[in-house]
């Protein structure tokens, strides 16, 4: 049973972008991984659109006061077990914005964070790299 | 031990577990062929099992304030439909002047139930996006059941008046598929169509539509729910076109018939990735009036023998 359930986490990874105020920069780059060059459905990876569906959210962007509701709301929403993926330099460790009066610190301060990408942005190879590495984990 | 066999043919071979593994093998297909077409490489072959065994063995949320009730049967009442469809198709196909009556009119109800518990769960599951999925789901389901209704009242004209499906069978068979005339043709091009709007696929992909409300009446489904749904549109999309051959094209007792399951799917798969998304009013304008037409005509010249 529990064989059965790693092994189907681990070849079907469906994947919400949960976008909590980025620079759209790690987004583009995101979405550079399902075009023909890079094609992660290879690896059964495929983009949803609820978070639902979801068993990764790839987190990108900078928590502010205002996102901060919002990302743990769709935290809870999305069924366990989930992973979470931080991707970019912002998500990892808030980047430029550390002395901004509106940040309220990385995301592994209010969920527990599995992959940390960093880079601003991360080439998508590195980001196929650290999901592998996150999925070799499992 | 008569009961013994109905349930293994509803639970085990043309029912529920062959008709699944088969649907979801060619989902696989219609992910590769998509693939393809981008230009990528696209997923290994067991991806849809891995696909289903996860979401069989993820957690399963109920969101706060749905009906509970409707929420769950949603999903079911399309498996149990299209379970009884297979039986039905496969019984007619295989023994066509035996003793099982199955006529038209019970699959028309049948291939009625995915769209109605797809409404159903759509409505019960308290998401503004998942309403406006399913009242989509339910103006397309009126928009193409018109001209496929009239396509298979012209097959039934040229069966001699036999609503049976053994009948329309044996028809085929003692007088050459239904396919090789021009009502035949008009009759397939219509009913194909109507194919691609059941399965939601792109040109009617409308009650689903992922760029504009996500994915329509499943946004809220998670876990064995979602996976039921899933399984439920891959047997549609084995059991729909077997339905085209065996109405049109002389029935699917023999092996050619995987080479024209193969290649009706194909072409659903070429028709979705090469066109862009309409919308539901185009779709009904389109149905009604351009499709409509078309089997009207067809309906005509079947009356006469053409």
């Amino acid at each position: 049973m529990g064989n059965a359930r790693l092994w189907g986490l681990k070849k079907s990874p469906w994947v919400f972008h949960l976008a909590a105020a980025p620079c759209n920069n790690c987004d583009i780059e995101i979405l550079d991984l399902i075009t023909p060059r890079w094609d992660v459905e290879r690896f059964g990876i495929v983009l949803v659109g609820s978070p639902r569906h979801a068993d990764a959210l790839l987190v990108t962007g900078v928590i502010n006061r205002k996102t901060l509701p919002r990302v743990l709301r769709v935290y809870e929403q999305t069924p366990k077990p989930c992973l979470v993926i931080a991707i970019g330099t912002c998500a990892c460790s808030q980047n430029i914005f550390t002395p901004s009066y509106n940040v309220v610190g990385p995301y592994d301060k209010h969920m527990p964070v599995d992959v940390y990408i960093p880079g601003c942005p991360p080439k998508p190879e590195s980001m196929i790299m650290g999901i592998v590495k996150a999925l070799k984990r499992l | 031990m008569n009961i013994v066999r109905i349930l293994f043919s509803y639970v085990i071979f043309p029912g529920f577990i062959f008709t699944a593994v088969v649907g979801l093998f060619l989902t696989w297909i219609d992910r590769k062929v998509t693939a393809r077409i981008h230009w990528r490489v696209g997923p290994p072959w067991f991806q849809p099992y891995a696909d289903f065994l996860k979401l069989l063995l993820k957690e399963t949320i109920i969101p706060e304030g749905s009906s509970k009730t409707l929420f769950l049967l949603g999903p079911l009442l399309g498996l149990i439909g299209m379970s009884i469809f297979a039986v039905m198709l496969f019984n007619m196909n295989f023994n066509p002047s035996g003793s099982f009556v199955g006529d038209l009119i019970v699959i028309i109800y049948l291939l009625a139930l995915p769209p109605i518990g797809i409404i159903i769960g759509g409505s019960a599951s308290k998401n503004p996006l998942a309403s406006v999925g399913a009242s989509r789901e339910m103006t397309q389901y009126f928009a193409y059941e018109l001209p496929f209704l009239i396509a298979l009242v012209s097959i039934i004209i040229k069966a001699g008046g036999s609503v049976k499906f053994g009948e329309i069978i044996l028809a085929q068979q003692a007088q050459g598929p239904f396919l090789y005339s021009i009502s035949g043709v008009i009759a397939g091009v219509v009913i194909f169509l109507c194919i691609q709007a059941k399965l939601s696929f792109v040109p009617f992909d409308i009650p689903e539509a992922e760029q504009e409300i996500m994915a329509g009446p499943y946004i809220e489904y998670s876990g064995v729910t979602l996976a039921i749904y899933k399984m439920t549109r891959a047997m549609m999309l084995l059991l729909l076109p077997l339905f085209l051959i065996s109405v049109l094209w002389g029935g699917f007792a023999n092996w050619w018939a995987i080479l024209k399951l193969l290649l009706i799917v194909v072409l659903i798969i070429l028709v979705k990735n090469t066109n862009p998304r309409l919308r539901i009013d185009q779709a009904l304008k389109f149905f009604w009036i351009g499709i409509g037409a078309l089997s009207i005509i067809g309906l005509v010249l079947a009356f006469y023998g053409l």
